[in-house]
């Protein structure tokens, strides 16, 4: 189960790219790995990574300045592409906690949202102003989810979040839990009404 | 079992220490639950994506759901099939049912009539060059129109395969006769009795003349052209007479940026020409393009002809069934004389997951439908294309137009094979 998300605070890291992929976030080759902890050293690999396999410290997320980044400022499209949710627990290992960015792929959107990771979404324009002051100066904001806003101390930002999205994150919540507590009736009842056909498992004869 | 599974000899132990675990840890959990598992050995093993469809598994109507993208094929039989992530997996176990916000609706239209040598592969890719990989986030894309209801089910297969690359939640097609009659007889297709409810169901599906979307996309494809993407995602991609776009010609700063990124990771200067870019790869498989038909089309490229020096060539069956069925109609030993690996089923060089990758700067024409950095294999640079210009670009060592290449009659193409 989830923990709780009421708030986020601290540094932003600017990553400059739209169409950040999950093949980039979580590359496929450690897809085989059937832990689901301690996945942040796959993270971005083959951007952090030389020919070698040791981190070549080049990649922003590796840089002195942007070290402990908790909130990751992004572009258009963030997290497009294959469904492996590894790549919201690899950014969640490494300590991220929120993404900022003008789009999401809609089904990384929905595995942030399982597993306490905040998805702000931003006209582009803010997006592209954040990035650019996190690159130039120590950036750090607060990200408050109950309010939906984020503020740098001085100015705030308001954001839209689904209802839904905001409830669950708030309480931390277990879909499982609350599916089956609140509907499991309606549930059964469907399923009485299925038509026979629609049941596989009556193959015809080879 | 079709990500992490070898291609090679299946009476031999899988090599790799870490799927040959994942894949018994599935074996395991399949056993303890209950579930049909077609594992590794089974004559019905293959890429999700392509059995589900041709065992009668897919119907109209339902809501699939598979830890995988690319579960938007499924749509063209007019099911509601939804990619999700383990969470939403661990749910759907849990609880047979989603949460699911509800998705926006885009009509995309395809009228006129595809000129030779040009196939729905070119068609879902030159949808996504205009539409962009986020033209369709938070939509299901239902495609119709008259080219769509002339397409075969599996020619509609790589449409729909490859919606998710254009940001869409899902795709669907409205379902009609050809899909009543690809499920007819599958193997766990509804017989007897059932097979009349269920067409009387399937019937009452297809969307009203009429119907309201929230956005609309219309595409004419009489005059589309064969199509190559040449840079690191679907939407970069551009006819085969077309050149290398230059960065110094994009709309915004953030463009030029992704652009001349792409162009680094590709290798290729603007200016060039398509048909000018040299290749070591060929791969016809994946989910996209791995069918009875796909592999069909390639071999009427093939036949009689050889793979250009210098090129290793793949053919990857998308299941063991595709597999026998074409091995019956001969199309292996077309592949194996003209010099191609024919390999049993799974995903293959389409995800650096298995044995079946590119080595770093190793250039692919391939048959799959992503082109990210990496996806192939560390370093491996990835042109998406149809099968028959994949086939002809083995041929020749290069990308040519295929609305030029000759195609052997489909009935000349195996002598002695099931349909003679």
């Amino acid at each position: 189960m989830p923990e709780p998300l009421r708030e986020v605070i601290g540094k932003v890291c600017p990553l400059e790219a739209d169409d950040v992929d999950t093949d980039q976030i979580f590359p496929a080759q450690f897809l085989k790995v059937i832990e689901r902890r301690g996945l942040e050293r796959y993270l971005f690999y083959g951007l952090r990574h030389d020919e070698k396999g040791n981190v070549h410290g080049r990649f922003v997320l590796d840089r002195a300045a942007f070290r402990g980044a908790r909130i990751l400022v992004a572009g258009k499209n963030f997290g497009i592409g294959s469904s492996r949710e590894n790549a919201v627990w690899a950014l969640a290992d490494f300590g991220i906690r929120c993404v900022i960015a003008s789009s999401f792929g809609d089904i990384f959107y929905n595995n942030a949202s399982k597993n306490g990771l905040l998805c702000v979404r931003l006209p582009n324009q803010k997006v592209i102003d954040l990035r650019e002051r996190a690159a130039s100066a120590d950036l750090t904001l607060s990200v408050d989810l109950a309010s939906q806003t984020i503020s740098d101390g001085k100015t705030t930002l308001a954001f839209e979040v689904e209802p839904y999205i905001k409830e669950r994150l708030l309480k931390g919540m277990d879909d499982v839990a609350f599916t089956l507590e609140n509907y499991e009736a309606e549930i059964s009842e469907y399923e009485r009404r299925i038509p026979r056909f629609v049941i596989p498992g009556n193959p015809s004869s080879p | 079992m079709d990500h992490n599974v070898p291609t090679g000899d299946r009476s031999l132990a899988v090599a790799d220490e870490m799927s040959s675990r994942q894949m018994k840890a599935l074996t395991n959990n399949a056993a303890q639950f209950g579930f049909t598992l077609f594992d590794y050995f089974s004559p019905y093993q293959g890429i999700s994506h392509v059995i589900g469809p041709e065992l009668g598994l897919t119907i109209p109507g339902i809501t699939l759901t598979c830890g995988d993208s690319h579960t938007s094929t499924h749509g063209a039989l007019g099911a509601l099939a939804l990619g999700i992530g383990s969470s939403e997996g661990e749910h759907v176990f849990a609880t047979q049912s989603l949460w699911l916000k509800k998705p926006r609706e885009m009509a995309v239209t395809l009228r006129g009539r595809l000129p030779h040598g040009v196939t729905s592969k070119d068609v879902i890719l030159s949808v996504i060059r205009r539409i962009g990989t986020g033209g369709a986030i938070g939509h299901v894309v239902e495609f119709g129109g008259e080219a769509t209801s002339n397409f075969s089910v599996e020619e509609r297969l790589t449409i729909t395969n490859m919606a998710i690359e254009g940001g869409a939640r899902t795709a669907i097609i409205s379902p009609d006769e050809k899909v009543y009659e690809y499920i007819r007889g599958s193997r766990f297709a509804p017989s007897g009795e059932d097979w009349g409810e269920a067409l009387e169901q399937w019937r009452s599906l297809p969307s009203d003349p009429g119907a309201d979307y929230d956005s609309r996309a219309d595409f004419n494809l009489s005059d589309l052209e064969p199509q190559v993407s040449w840079g690191t995602n679907p939407a970069m991609t551009a006819g085969v007479t077309e050149s290398i776009p230059s960065p110094s010609e994009a709309p915004s700063k953030e463009d030029a940026l992704s652009l001349e990124r792409a162009l680094k990771y590709m290798g290729l200067a603007p200016g060039t020409r398509i048909t000018d870019i040299p290749l070591d790869t060929v791969f016809i498989g994946s989910c996209t393009n791995a069918r009875l038909s796909d592999l069909t089309e390639a071999a009427r490229v093939v036949k009689g002809n050889r793979v250009s020096r210098g090129v290793r060539a793949l053919v990857v069956p998308g299941s063991q069934l595709v597999k026998k069925n074409a091995e019956a109609l001969g199309l292996d030993r077309i592949f194996i004389e003209a010099g191609f690996e024919w390999r049993n089923s799974g995903c293959s060089m389409c995800i650096g997951m298995n044995e079946d990758k590119l080595s770093p700067g190793e250039r692919c024409a391939s048959t799959s439908n992503r082109n990210f950095e990496n996806r192939q294999g560390p370093g491996g640079r990835t042109h998406l294309v149809s099968p028959i210009m994949a086939a002809a670009a083995a041929l020749h060592g290069r990308f040519v137009d295929t609305r030029d290449v000759e195609l052997v009659n489909p009935e000349e193409l195996a002598p002695g094979g099931l349909n003679a």
